[in-house]
């Protein structure tokens, strides 16, 4: 049961990859309008990796990163997890306060609460999407968010899945700003018992 | 030449001077370090769970604090660390995301701290220091050639252990 994962077949990994498309598509919509910039998104990397390397996919365990972290609650409870180098999260805070690129070095509560915010509008879109195919009424919690070592703020997510088995299942989306100033990964990692939950309200469970 | 080993997630190894063991970006998780400091060998393990009786799939004793530690100290005596000598240091465990309410997996690092004291003292190796809890991320490294136990963090600074 816990490895279940490493048995989906070509069509289920495509199915999940689709609603992947589908959730970010509608986040990253979202953030272009909040930003004014445009977004480039690629098309989201469903991926099942070994609990250790997935820091790797960001950077490396060290890289220093802003996570914004919501718990999805609902009949295929899971994670999200917006994680942008931290760099990057300064540039947003930058062009959602009106100053000038550059000017954030350090967090007041107020960029905090804004980055929160970001958080919650690109998992309530993400999850919209979700819902919509899936037909299950999928909640986020409120955000929390922490700026530190990537594999410390993924270690939250791989912690609970460790509890299962030794593999996680990743759905993770990549977007840029038009002016490159930004750009982050979506993270969709759904707790290990919601992904039967997903296949068979979107029909291919097997 | 010295070499840096680099520790991942749910792993550990064991190495001996002039080498030095590196663990990068702890969080919730606890960096164990065992050095005996005659042979200058030791370990490093990079755990992420309390207890694997606890779990759905053990399959990776390296992940869990009650497993992962005896597997090491035999490992480093089997390289020619002698039992009586090995002593402790430990950092991580810390809590990064505060929710109001807080669930039991949240405290998962504080039961972690909790789990890895426990087997040592079980295993009756001393634990000479430790750095644990908090809110932040950890970067812990294992210096053979003299046992410091360096712990790096992005906004707190460094610490030699």
């Amino acid at each position: 049961m816990s490895e279940d994962i490493l048995k989906l077949s070509p069509l289920q990994l495509d199915a999940l990859r689709e609603i992947g498309n589908v959730g970010a598509g509608n986040a990253a919509t979202a953030l272009s309008q909040i930003i004014n910039h445009k977004i480039d998104m690629t098309v989201p990397e469903v991926s099942i990796l070994p609990l250790g390397d997935v820091p790797e996919v960001v950077g490396g365990p060290d890289a220093m990163v802003a996570g914004v972290y919501l718990r999805v609650f609902g009949p295929a409870p899971g994670s999200i997890l917006f994680l942008l180098p931290r760099d990057s999260a300064f540039c947003l805070v930058d062009m959602l306060m009106g100053r000038k690129q550059g000017d954030t070095q350090l967090l007041n509560s107020m960029d905090e609460s804004a980055l929160m915010e970001i958080g919650n509008i690109l998992a309530g879109a993400y999850l919209n999407a979700l819902s919509y195919f899936t037909k299950l009424t999928l909640l986020p919690s409120i955000p929390a968010l922490a700026i530190d070592m990537a594999g410390a703020i993924l270690s939250v997510i791989l912690i609970q899945l460790g509890q299962m088995g030794d593999h996680a299942l990743v759905i993770e989306t990549e977007f840029t700003t038009d002016n490159d100033g930004v750009k982050g990964h979506f993270f969709l990692i759904p707790d290990p018992g919601s992904l039967g939950t997903i296949l068979a309200a979107i029909g291919v469970k097997e | 030449m010295a070499e840096l080993i680099k520790v991942g997630m749910a792993d550990y190894k064991v190495g001996r001077s002039p080498d030095s063991l590196i663990s990068y970006g702890l969080g919730s998780c606890v960096g164990i370090a065992l050095f005996d400091p005659i042979a200058k060998i030791g370990g490093l393990a990079h755990i992420m769970l309390p207890d694997s009786t606890q779990a759905r799939s053990a399959d990776n004793p390296a992940k869990f604090a009650d497993t992962a530690l005896p597997l090491m100290l035999n490992e480093i005596i089997k390289l020619g660390a002698v039992k009586s000598r090995v002593t402790a240091k430990i950092a991580g465990g810390a809590q990064m995301f505060t929710f109001t309410n807080t669930t039991d997996i949240m405290r998962v690092g504080e039961r972690n701290a909790e789990a890895v004291r426990f087997v040592l003292k079980k295993l009756e190796i001393k634990l000479m220091a430790e750095d644990t809890g908090g809110n932040y991320g950890r970067t812990v490294e294992l210096k053979l050639d003299n046992g410091i136990f360096r712990v790096k963090t992005i906004d707190k600074g460094e610490k030699e252990l």
